[in-house]
């Protein structure tokens, strides 16, 4: 498995993590010396061998990688204008979702600077669990902080982080969801930089977070090319990923990037509609600017304050995105488009018809995109769509969406 | 204009300068502008005027409850710029504590000028560091306004450095790792940050993060030349029975303030 890629695979990054005009370390002060050790560190456990075996073995035997890649035949032939669509399992992940993958090279990470405690964010709760769980398999003590109205509409991930031994915090500041999370957790950071690491959960932040998070994210990819190739002959003619930080979909689009063929998209949170003002369409619908230590566009208004993100997914819900998606966008080598909460909800149930397949609602976003590509791109195409988490977590949402839990649930 | 006047006249006068703290638009435009008089008439020398941010990262919970408040009253740029035109004719010195967004989103070129024209001295950006001020540094050049920058127990000395000489009017240096916030101890890393930074620079250093009471703004003048207080004040605000009471307490505290950088 090629899971630490060389850094020249990425157009116009610096060594100051600087995507075009983008990314960067907008911190204060207090933070730039753990952020430099965290950066060399990377670079150092990159160069180092049994680093990169230690973190394989793990990736092989406790998270389950390789995932398949499943076509989902049913799913193509009647939600997606008969394309050929083919499903990178994230869902079938140890915890569930792609955030793994990013959590164990941190946590390994961790143990190779010598620190004992961890904290971190978590907007669905996966990145959380997963960081829990890398937690109890490494004996670190571990904080997680969650917006209030995170825990409450992710109760069930709360139970799980809190059983795997973790302390979950929930955040009442701002809009007391996954933004307002990052501020806690980077509150933390700065008054125990010493004692403790910062697992972040997505390619934002400040430089090193969006390249070490793609880097470590980028297994998906470079399986799911290779897997391509074996089972088709080709190379897909579109890659579909959504985007919340953008974590899942860098994964993916990294090892499609030089591909000039393969069209890369991005699907962000429409929520109720762009027109509304109730989104996560970071990139559809904000502008530049700075938020959590990085450039990249954010929702904000004219002042430059942060306006407050809206999905039914809680980890789309975000109302910034990582600088290497501005960067990629600007160039014009990936596309970004909004996918509605009524739209994503459609595309959760038809792959749970017609494939036996509950997504995460994240991934329902990208399965939503994937529905127009094959509208536009006709049955002879073929498309690759990161299937970034499973939807045990969203059955309590599913169920109030689709009006289940009454008696009249059958006639659905 | 700039603030090495102030930190020159007390120097003079044999102690450290005051420097409070205030978010503009808390509990509303009119009364940040009271308090800040308030500040002004017992004893602060400048006034750090808030502009209130939807994401203060250094901020603790006290500030960034005052900051939240302040913008659901609709605080905006201009609201932060008259507060600091009617501060600037108190005859103190104010300058402007933001984070980079709220500036960039406005226009750097458009706020240095707006900012000069309202009689601002500068600006503290707690979140530019000098591997991030070239879109600030030349206009507030432009407009002569001073650009302070802070430093922290974790910086290097190589970093102390970098940041020192992009500093102008003062350098502020963070007492402890942590975020806005009133503690108990403050002393022991903020003096050895302070000689530290001294070793780079000729500016004058002022000490925040923590400051709380008169025996604390004492015990950092023996070594800094500015003393920073906020949460302390903004506390005292915050739990004030109404406006005018919470502008009684700030004064009050504001005195035996000034009174503790004047210990020798
Ligand atoms: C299953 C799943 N997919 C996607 C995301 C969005 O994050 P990112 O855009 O970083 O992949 C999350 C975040 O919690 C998630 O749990």
């Amino acid at each position: 498995m090629d899971t630490l890629p060389e850094a020249e695979h990425v157009p116009m990054q610096d060594t100051r993590g600087r995507f075009g005009p983008y990314g960067g370390r907008y911190v204060p002060e207090a933070l730039i010396a753990a952020l430099d050790e965290l950066d060399r560190e990377y670079q150092a456990a990159r160069a180092d061998d049994s680093f990169g075996a230690e973190l394989d073995h793990l990736l092989t035997t406790y998270v389950g990688r390789p995932t398949p890649l499943t076509e989902a035949k049913r799913f193509g032939a009647e939600a997606a204008s008969g394309a050929r669509v083919f499903l990178k399992r994230e869902d079938l992940t140890h915890t569930g979702a792609h955030k793994i993958n990013a959590v164990l090279g941190q946590a390994l990470l961790t143990r190779r600077i010598g620190k004992q405690r961890v904290i971190a964010e978590t907007g669905a709760g996966q990145h959380g669990v997963a960081t829990a769980t890398a937690a109890a398999l490494m004996g670190l003590e571990c904080v997680i902080y969650m917006g209030e109205e995170d825990t409450r509409r992710q109760a069930l991930n709360v139970a799980r982080m809190r059983l795997l031994g973790a302390t979950v915090v929930p955040v009442s500041t701002g809009s007391r969801t996954l933004k307002d999370a990052i501020n806690e957790a980077l509150r933390d950071w700065v008054t125990n930089v010493d004692t403790t690491n910062y697992i972040f959960g997505t390619v934002a932040g400040p430089h090193p977070f969006p390249t070490m998070v793609r880097d470590l994210q980028r297994v998906i990819g470079v399986e799911a090319r290779q897997q391509i190739l074996d089972t088709v002959g080709r190379l897909p003619d579109a890659v579909a990923a959504c985007v919340g930080g953008g974590s899942n979909a860098m994964g993916i689009f990294s090892a499609f990037v030089d591909d000039a063929d393969v069209a890369l998209h991005g699907y962000e949170a429409g929520g109720d509609g762009v027109a509304t003002g109730r989104h996560a369409a970071t990139i559809t619908a904000g502008a530049p600017g700075v938020l959590h230590g990085a450039r990249s566009y954010l929702l904000q208004d004219d002042m430059g304050q942060t306006v407050e993100s809206h999905s039914i997914s809680a980890g789309l819900d975000y109302p910034g995105v990582g600088p290497e998606h501005a960067w990629l966008k600007d160039s014009g080598r990936a596309t970004y488009e909004p996918v509605d909460d009524s739209a994503a909800m459609e595309a959760f149930q038809l792959l749970c018809r017609t494939e036996g397949i509950i997504p995460a609602i994240e991934s329902a976003h990208a399965l939503a995109g994937a529905r127009r590509l094959g509208e536009a791109l006709g049955p002879d195409a073929v498309i690759v769509v990161n299937l970034s988490g499973r939807g045990d977590k969203d059955l309590d949402t599913a169920a109030r969406w689709f009006d289940l839990l009454d008696e009249n649930g059958d006639q659905q | 204009m700039t603030t090495a006047v102030v930190f020159e006249k007390a120097r003079a006068e044999g102690r450290s300068a005051l420097v409070g703290y205030l978010p503009a638009g808390f509990p509303s435009v009119e009364g940040s502008i009271t308090a800040m008089r308030a500040l002004v008439d017992s004893g602060v020398d400048i006034i750090e005027v808030g502009l209130p941010y939807s994401d203060p990262l250094i901020d603790g919970p006290v500030i960034q409850a005052a900051a939240d408040a302040a913008l659901r009253a609709g605080t905006t740029t201009p609201d932060v710029l008259r507060v600091v035109e009617a501060v600037a004719a108190t005859g103190a010195q104010a300058v402007v504590m933001s984070y980079w967004n709220p500036l960039a989103r406005y226009g750097p070129e458009r706020f240095a000028r707006d900012l000069a024209a309202a009689g601002g001295a500068g600006v503290i950006t707690p979140d530019l560091t000098p591997d991030a001020t070239d879109d600030w540094i030349p206009p507030a050049r432009a407009h002569d306004l001073d650009t302070v920058f802070l430093v922290a127990p974790s910086s290097t000395d190589e970093r102390i450095a970098m940041t020192t000489a992009q500093c102008r009017g003062f350098v502020y240096a963070t007492s402890v790792m942590g975020v806005t916030g009133t503690r108990e101890q403050v002393g022991d890393a903020a003096a050895v940050l302070v000689e530290r930074t001294r070793k780079t620079t000729d500016l004058p250093i002022s000490v925040g993060l923590g400051v709380s009471n008169a025996d604390q703004a004492a015990e950092i003048a023996g070594f800094a030349d500015g003393v920073v207080v906020g949460s302390a004040f903004v506390r005292r605000m915050l739990e004030a029975d109404d406006d005018a009471a919470g502008v009684a307490e700030v004064a009050e505290l504001a005195g035996s303030l000034a009174e503790g950088v004047r210990r020798r």
